[in-house]
């Protein structure tokens, strides 16, 4: 293999990680303070990427202007998830509230295919993030190094968030122990509230990175990203914020390095992130950033 | 929290388990059991029923086709296509004929169901469906065990017909569009070295590409690539940048066009020059709306119908004028396959002169030179149709019909 294939394969590898990264980012966060695997994430990331779509072909709005509306619209769209499917099993079993996150995944699908109608469309991409840049063998798109970037600063900003604000104080005192955080005056279901839009938030910007690099839209197309994010977000350790960014990364370069150095397992892609999601948890079921298990309890 | 987390890695290996069987490829060259099917379409407690549909006046046919899902377009022009024949001849025999439709989901499992209910619950005496041959295939088991004439639409893997006694279609067979593939990239694009780029969790995918390499190996070229994807993978720049390195004249890809436009989008981004080729599964007016300048130049096989064919036959040009007197969009060969399935089932009726299940497949076994929309249609003893092969560019935005061939095999 050349130095230009290698490298090309790597930021191959590269942008396709950072948008598990930026996927697994939301899943991992409501994960950390509600410890509800929200299997709706990936139909939410489905939602943002056509608002977005809407947002520029209907309403014809500038592309800025519309990855806002469109963040802000997927944002209430998860709130409501939330009010609608989960408050009202907040004191029943886990086991309840992870399956009616299932239920939730299978509407919003169905409800996408009644709504937008199962036909692929297509996305107009501003032309700058799709204009090639030539180094010489490789050809990088300006998308390869923005999605980085914004994995990044999202993360920063999900951690200021956690780590330096009030509501965020309130977010982990919610992690901990719902009922005590409650008896303390913490506004419960106002945090969890919006917990959920953050998360929704960061479903609707990796959804729109996503159409952005993958340029059609489907009402299925959250499911295998939904899955491979939450694959990555166990891998990095699920509730750790840089975990997901690490463990999405890791789960990108893998499944593209996999193909670059053994072309004829390419097939076996899926089957390979699944088989490492298997070995995690048998052999190191917090992941690599996890807290200790005794700290969550 | 611990067990919330395994339980919901058990669900999501559960539903990928799931998804995997539904996507497994059928095995190649052996048919699927058609010796245990075999004996399974006797007789015996069919007559009382289908008496009574025989005898209540109208004639019921069951369309299976799918409507939603990732198949969803196909299916759709394909009704439409079936749609527009009933109402041309909406009579047969001196009396009327019934359609049901029932959506298959683009799914194997809601295929078979979807020609279980047609047959039961509809009393459907002949079936036409599907787009897919997964779906076909899933379907034309259960028509096949009921004793119930099945015509495919564009079902075009060998196995949906293989050892089927009651299963028919309309199109060619896969085997002769790898070959027609094969002998147009070879003698008139002039390739040498190509490259295959295959869903192997797709039945028509995985045969067409071999059928390709077949005919390609064959005729004196080389295959110096071949890469897979799973159905539902989006990122393919891993299996572009490996095929690149090879610097192949040609890549053949088998897709579904959908995912072909965006194989296709990355492909340019890549800075792919060479030709880039594809099967009748790319055939789709939505091709240049969803793949933009990124699909210029791609080339297709195709059955022999195509809007914007210089020479037409009286069937196709009628076609053709019904069609854009009616509808905004340019008519597509799916609406062609459909309509001509429609009509080739009414042909056999008038022919057979009832509406039993088994003359109706005497007749559709009989057909020979049926002047269709899609050419002249002869039905051969595998219950396959017997017909050229069109190749179709896009250029400057538009698709254009630019050849029939006949492969050499």
């Amino acid at each position: 293999m050349s130095l230009a294939m290698f490298v090309q394969h790597l930021l191959n590898g590269l942008t396709l990680g950072s948008l598990y990264a930026l996927i697994a980012i939301g899943y991992t966060m409501v994960y950390g303070i509600l410890r509800l695997i929200n299997f709706a994430h990936g139909e939410i990331f489905m939602l943002g990427a056509y608002f977005v779509f809407w947002g520029v072909t209907l309403f014809r709005l500038p592309w800025f202007i519309a990855v806002i509306g469109a963040i802000v619209v997927t944002s209430f769209a998860g709130i409501i998830v939330d009010r609608v499917a989960y408050k009202p099993l907040r004191n029943a079993p886990r086991i309840s509230a992870l399956i009616s996150a299932i239920g939730v995944s299978f509407f919003l699908q169905n409800f996408a295919i009644v709504v937008f109608s199962a036909i692929p469309r297509e996305v107009q991409r501003p032309a700058w993030l799709v204009k090639v840049i030539i180094v010489g063998k490789v050809r990088i798109l300006p998308l390869t190094l923005v999605v980085p970037a914004l994995s990044f600063v999202l993360m920063m900003g999900l951690l200021y968030v956690v780590y330096k604000t009030k509501p965020g104080l309130g977010m982990r005192a919610i992690s901990r122990d719902i009922e005590t955080s409650r008896l303390m005056g913490v506004p419960v279901n106002r945090i969890i509230a919006l917990t959920f839009g953050m998360g929704s938030a960061l479903a609707a910007a990796s959804g729109i990175m996503w159409a952005l690099r993958y340029p059609q839209l489907q009402p299925v197309m959250g499911v295998i990203p939904g899955f491979k994010a939450f694959i990555a977000a166990v891998f990095g350790g699920i509730g750790s914020i840089q975990g997901a960014v690490i463990g999405g990364l890791i789960l990108g370069l893998m499944e593209i390095m996999i193909v670059a150095f053994m072309p004829s397992l390419a097939g076996f892609r899926d089957a390979f992130a699944f088989i490492l999601l298997i070995i995690i948890l048998l052999i190191m079921p917090t992941g690599l950033m996890g807290e200790k298990l005794e700290d969550k309890v | 929290m611990k067990k919330g987390l395994v339980l919901g890695v058990i669900v999501v290996i559960a539903v990928i388990g799931f998804m995997m069987i539904q996507g497994q490829k059928a095995p190649e060259a052996p048919a699927p059991e058609p010796a245990a099917e075999a004996p399974a379409p006797e007789p015996a407690e069919e007559p009382e029923e289908e008496q009574a549909a025989v005898e209540s006046g109208v004639i019921h046919v069951g369309v299976y086709l799918p409507l939603t899902g990732q198949n969803a377009f196909g299916g759709q022009l394909e009704l439409d296509g079936v749609k527009m024949a009933h109402e041309e001849k909406p009579e047969v025999l001196g009396r009327k004929v019934e359609l049901s439709v029932v959506d298959n989901k683009s799914d194997k499992v809601e295929s078979a169901n979807a020609v279980k209910r047609l047959i039961e619950r509809d009393n459907a005496v002949a079936v036409i469906g599907s787009y897919g041959s997964s779906l076909a295939m899933a379907g034309g088991e259960v028509a096949e065990s009921a004793g119930i004439p099945m015509i495919g639409t564009s079902c075009t893997n060998p196995l949906v017909t293989q050892g089927k006694k009651y299963i028919f279609r309309v199109c060619f067979i896969d085997p002769l569009q790898g070959a027609g593939a094969a002998t147009y990239a070879y003698k008139v694009i002039g390739a040498r070295k190509a490259a295959l780029l295959t869903d192997v969790a797709n039945d028509y995918a995985v045969g067409l590409a071999g059928f390709f390499e077949k005919s390609f190996l064959k005729l004196g070229g080389e295959i110096v690539a071949k890469l897979n994807y799973n159905s539902g993978d989006q990122d393919f720049t891993a299996q572009l940048t490996e095929i690149i390195s090879k610097e192949p004249d040609i890549m053949f890809i088998p897709a579904y066009f959908a995912e072909g436009a965006i194989i296709m989008k990355q492909a340019q981004e890549l800075g792919v020059d060479f030709q880039i080729m594809g099967g009748d599964a790319m055939d789709n007016p939505k091709i240049v709306e969803i793949g933009g300048d990124a699909v210029e130049g791609f080339v297709h096989t195709t059955f022999p119908y195509d809007p914007s064919m210089k020479e037409m036959n009286p069937v196709a040009r009628r076609f053709t004028d019904n069609w854009l007197a009616k509808r905004s969009d340019d008519p597509n060969v799916n609406a062609a396959l459909g309509y001509d399935s429609y009509m080739i089932l009414i042909d056999a009726i008038e022919r057979a002169g009832s509406a039993d299940p088994e003359a109706i497949t005497a007749a559709l076994a009989a057909t020979k030179d049926f002047e269709g929309v899609t050419g002249l249609t002869t039905i051969n003893e595998t219950h396959d149709a017997e017909k050229p092969i069109g190749i179709v560019q896009i250029k400057d935005g538009k698709k254009q019909y630019i050849a029939t061939i006949t492969p050499e095999l």
